[in-house]
C-alpha cells in the first residue's frame, strides 16, 4: 500500500483501463489538452494520444450522445463532465437514451458506457454549479451509481465501472480531489464491485449511513462521540447507490438498532428516504428509535458562505441526530 | 470490400411494394386496436429509404427516428417480426418492448427506432466514430425529419460530425410537415440543405420520390466518404401521404397538395421507368404486388400468434449482466453483451 490522492487514484484507474482495452477511450471538455479542470486525466493525451483522449466543444448533450452511440457499437466511452451539474444539459442522452436502450431494443443494445466527474456542493460556487445529482439518477432504471468517498474506493469503483456492460455515473467528490489516502501498489489490480457497502468505522451503538461528501463528516462525528459522549457509531459508507447493498446495512443495523443517514443531496425523493423506507420494511422491530436524516436544506443553494454552511449537513447537525436517536 | 454491387432495381421495387402494403396492414390492425400506443406510417416516402439501402453496403449503420418502419424491412428485418412488434410480442424485432417507435434489429445493423425528435443525432456521429476510430471503412446513415433541425443536439452533431471529420451522412427527410407545422412555419431558412452550410458539411438535394435520383446522387455522397472519413449531409424532398400518426386526420394541408404527391408515387414512378425500358411487365408487377400482400397478411398471423412477452423476464432487460472483457479492435458487441436475466441480486428488495 502506499499514500495518494483521490485525483491520482481516478489518474490511475483511467490509465490502467486505456491501456488494457483499446476499445476504451476518455472523450468531455478539457480532457486532452488542458489535462483536465480537475487535472484527473493529467497526462493521459501524452500517453495515449489525440485518437483516445478527446476534447470537445461545449456540447454536453452532443457529447454524450455520441457516447451512447460509440457505446451502441462496441466502443466503452467514458464520457466526462467538467462538473455533474452540467450532465443536465445532457440529461436526455443520461436519463433518456443511454438506460433505456437495452429494455427498448428488447436486449439487443446494452450500452457499456460510464459518465464520470466531480459532483455534489463544492464552495461557494452558487446554486448552478452545486448539484448533488445522484437522487435524480437514482430515480432512472437501467443507471448504476457509485459515489467513492477515498482514494482506494476511487480507483477500485472506476475500474469497474469501466468494465460494466451498462451505463454506470462515477460520481467524484469535487472537494476530495486533494484529499490522500492508501491504495495498493501499482500493480495490484483494484477492483470494487458496485453494490457493495464498506463499514468505514466500526461502532456498537448507532449506525451512521453516509457516502461521498458525508463519508469523512460522518468520520469526524463518530470521533467526536467517542470523545466527548461515549457513543460508540458505525459509520458505513453506501459506496454504491445503486444497486444498493442493503444487506450489510441491515447487518449493522441489526447489531446498532438505531440509524441516522447523512446525505450530501437535498431530503426530499432522496438516498434517506430510500434507505429509512427498506430499513423499517425489513426490521421495523429493530429499531429502537425512529430513523432520523440529515441532508441538505430543501433550496437551491445560496452563494452565500455563512447560508451555504447552514444548507450543507455538518458535524453538528450529525452529531446532534445522533444524540437524539440514542436518547443521549 | 469497398462499394457494393448495384442492386437490381425490381428487387427494389417489391421492396417498396412490401413495405407500402406492410404498413396498410398495419393501419388496419392499428383501427382494428390490435396495435398500441403511436404508429407513424411512411407510406409515400419509400423511395427515400429504399434508394438510400441501394447505394450502401448492408454493413453500414443505419439509424433514424420513429417513423421507422420501413428503415428495419429495408434494411432486412422480417415483416414478421416487424408486425409482431406492433403487437407487442416476443417475437418481434425489439422483442415487443419497444413498440413502433422503437424498432432495433442488430443484425441487420437498424440502430433504431429513437422517439425523442433529434436525440439519435448524436448517436449516430458516435457510430460514425467508432468507425473511423476502428479505421474502418463503414458508412453511417442517419435519418431524421424537417421537424429535427430545430433541436439543440442536431447542431451540436453537425458540429461534431465536421469537427472530428466523420464518416456519417445526415439525411433529412423533408416531407414538409413536422406533425401540423410546416416547414415556413418552423424553420427561418428558405432551404434546409443550407443548415449544412453552416458547419462547413457539403449539402445535396435530392427528388425523394424519384428511387433512381436518391440512390444515384447518395451513391456519390457514399463513395466520397469510404475512402475520406468526412460529413455530408443531404436534404431529400418527399411526403407522407397520411396524417403525422394514425390519429391525425392532416387537415392542416390541402387535398390538392397530397394529390400533387400522389400522381408523383414513387413506386408508380419506378414502375413506369422499368416498364419504359422493357425491365418489367405488368403481370411481373402484379405477381410482385401479389406477393407483397401476402407477406403482409401472413405477418399478421404471425403477429396474433405469437407469445406476449413473458411477466417472469420484467427485469431482464434492464440491466446487462455479464462481466465486460476486454474486445478486439473491431470486433461488434453482439452476443457477448447479451444480458444474462434477472435484476441485480441485491436491487430485488423492493416493495
Ligand atoms: C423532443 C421531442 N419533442 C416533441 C416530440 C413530439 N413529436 C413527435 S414527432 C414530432 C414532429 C416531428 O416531425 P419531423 O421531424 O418532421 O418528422 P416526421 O414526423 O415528419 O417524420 C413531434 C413534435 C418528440 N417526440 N420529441
Ligand atoms: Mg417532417
Amino acid at each position: 500500500m502506499r499514500e495518494i490522492t483521490y485525483r491520482q487514484a481516478l489518474n490511475e484507474a483511467l490509465a490502467e483501463e486505456l491501456a488494457r482495452d483499446p476499445n476504451v477511450f476518455l472523450m468531455g471538455e478539457e480532457v486532452a489538452e488542458y489535462n483536465g479542470a480537475y487535472k484527473v486525466s493529467q497526462g493521459l493525451l501524452e500517453r495515449f494520444g489525440p485518437k483516445r483522449i478527446i476534447d470537445t466543444p461545449i456540447s454536453e448533450n452532443g457529447f454524450a450522445g455520441m457516447g451512447v452511440g460509440a457505446a451502441m457499437v462496441g466502443l466503452r466511452p467514458i464520457i466526462e463532465f467538467m462538473t455533474f451539474s452540467f450532465s443536465f444539459v445532457a440529461f436526455d442522452q443520461v436519463v433518456n437514451n443511454a438506460p433505456n436502450m437495452l429494455t427498448m431494443s428488447g436486449g439487443q443494445f446494452n450500452i457499456p458506457i460510464t459518465f464520470r466527474g466531480p459532483n455534489g456542493p463544492a464552495h461557494q460556487l452558487g446554486a448552478t454549479h452545486s448539484h448533488a445529482t445522484e437522487c435524480l439518477y437514482a430515480n432512472v432504471p437501467g443507471l448504476k451509481i457509485c459515489t467513492p468517498a477515498t482514494p482506494r474506493d476511487a480507483k477500485g469503483l472506476l475500474k469497474t465501472a469501466i468494465r460494466d456492460n451498462n451505463p454506470v455515473l462515477v460520481l467524484e467528490v469535487e472537494l476530495l480531489y486533494s484529499s490522500k489516502g492508501m491504495v495498493e501498489e501499482e500493480d495490484v489490480e483494484l477492483l470494487i464491485p458496485l453494490g457493495e457497502a464498506e463499514v468505514k468505522r466500526e461502532g456498537s451503538d448507532v449506525t451512521i449511513i453516509c457516502y461521498a461528501q458525508t463519508v469523512p463528516l460522518a468520520l469526524a462525528a463518530a470521533e467526536t462521540l467517542e470523545n466527548e459522549e461515549e457513543i460508540s457509531a458505525e459509520v458505513l459508507d453506501l459506496r454504491s447507490i445503486k444497486p444498493l447493498d442493503l444487506e450489510t446495512i441491515l447487518k449493522s443495523v441489526s447489531k446498532t438498532h438505531r440509524v441516522v443517514i447523512v446525505e450530501q443531496d437535498r431530503p426530499f425523493c432522496g438516498v434517506g428516504a430510500e434507505v429509512s423506507y427498506r430499513i423499517q420494511k425489513e426490521m421495523f422491530d429493530g429499531l429502537d428509535a425512529p430513523i432520523l436524516r440529515v441532508a441538505q436544506e430543501d433550496v437551491p443553494m445560496p452563494y452565500n458562505e455563512k447560508l451555504e454552511k447552514a444548507v450543507l449537513p455538518s458535524v453538528e447537525k450529525l452529531i446532534a441526530a445522533v444524540k437524539k436517536v440514542c436518547y443521549a | 470490400m469497398s462499394q457494393p454491387e448495384q442492386r437490381d432495381e425490381v428487387e427494389m421495387l417489391s421492396l417498396m411494394l412490401l413495405i407500402r402494403r406492410f404498413e396498410e396492414r398495419a393501419s388496419q390492425q392499428y383501427q382494428a386496436q390490435k396495435i398500441g400506443g403511436f404508429c407513424h406510417l411512411y407510406i409515400g416516402q419509400e423511395a427515400v429509404v429504399c434508394g438510400t439501402v441501394a447505394a450502401v453496403r448492408p454493413d453500414d449503420y443505419l439509424i433514424t427516428a420513429y417513423r421507422d418502419h420501413a428503415h428495419a424491412l429495408a434494411r432486412g428485418t422480417s415483416a414478421n417480426a416487424c408486425m409482431a412488434e406492433l403487437f407487442g410480442k416476443a417475437t418481434g424485432c425489439s422483442r415487443g418492448l419497444g413498440g413502433s417507435m422503437h424498432y432495433f434489429d442488430r443484425e441487420h445493423h437498424m440502430y433504431g427506432g429513437h422517439a425523442i425528435v433529434a436525440a439519435h443525432v448524436p448517436l449516430a456521429v458516435g457510430m460514425a466514430f467508432a468507425s473511423k476510430y476502428r479505421a474502418e471503412d463503414r458508412v453511417t446513415l442517419c435519418f431524421f425529419g424537417d421537424g429535427a433541425i430545430n433541436q439543440g443536439s442536431f447542431h451540436e452533431a453537425l458540429n461534431l460530425a465536421a469537427l472530428y471529420k466523420l464518416p456519417v451522412v445526415f439525411i433529412c427527410e423533408n416531407n414538409l410537415f413536422a406533425m401540423g407545422t410546416s416547414v415556413e412555419r418552423s424553420t427561418s431558412l428558405k432551404e434546409i440543405v443550407d443548415r449544412a452550410e453552416g458547419y462547413d458539411i457539403p449539402g445535396t438535394v435530392i427528388d425523394g420520390m424519384n428511387f433512381r435520383e436518391v440512390r444515384d446522387k447518395l451513391s456519390g455522397i457514399v463513395g466520397s466518404i469510404r475512402g475520406d472519413p468526412h460529413p455530408a449531409f443531404a436534404e431529400i424532398r418527399t411526403y407522407r401521404y397520411r396524417g403525422h400518426s394514425m390519429s391525425d386526420p392532416a387537415s392542416y394541408r390541402t387535398k390538392e397538395q397530397l394529390e400533387k404527391y400522389r400522381l408523383d408515387d414513387p413506386i408508380t414512378r419506378l414502375r413506369a421507368q422499368l416498364a419504359r425500358e422493357e425491365k418489367l411487365t405488368n403481370e411481373q408487377f402484379d405477381r410482385l404486388d401479389k406477393e407483397a400482400k401476402e407477406i403482409a397478411l401472413a405477418s399478421v398471423k404471425f403477429a396474433e400468434e405469437s407469445p406476449e412477452p413473458p411477466l417472469e423476464k420484467l427485469y431482464d432487460y434492464t440491466y446487462a449482466m455479464e462481466p465486460a472483457r476486454p474486445r478486439a479492435q473491431g470486433e461488434n458487441s453482439g452476443e457477448a453483451n447479451r444480458p444474462g436475466g434477472g435484476p441485480p441480486s441485491k436491487e430485488k428488495a423492493s416493495a
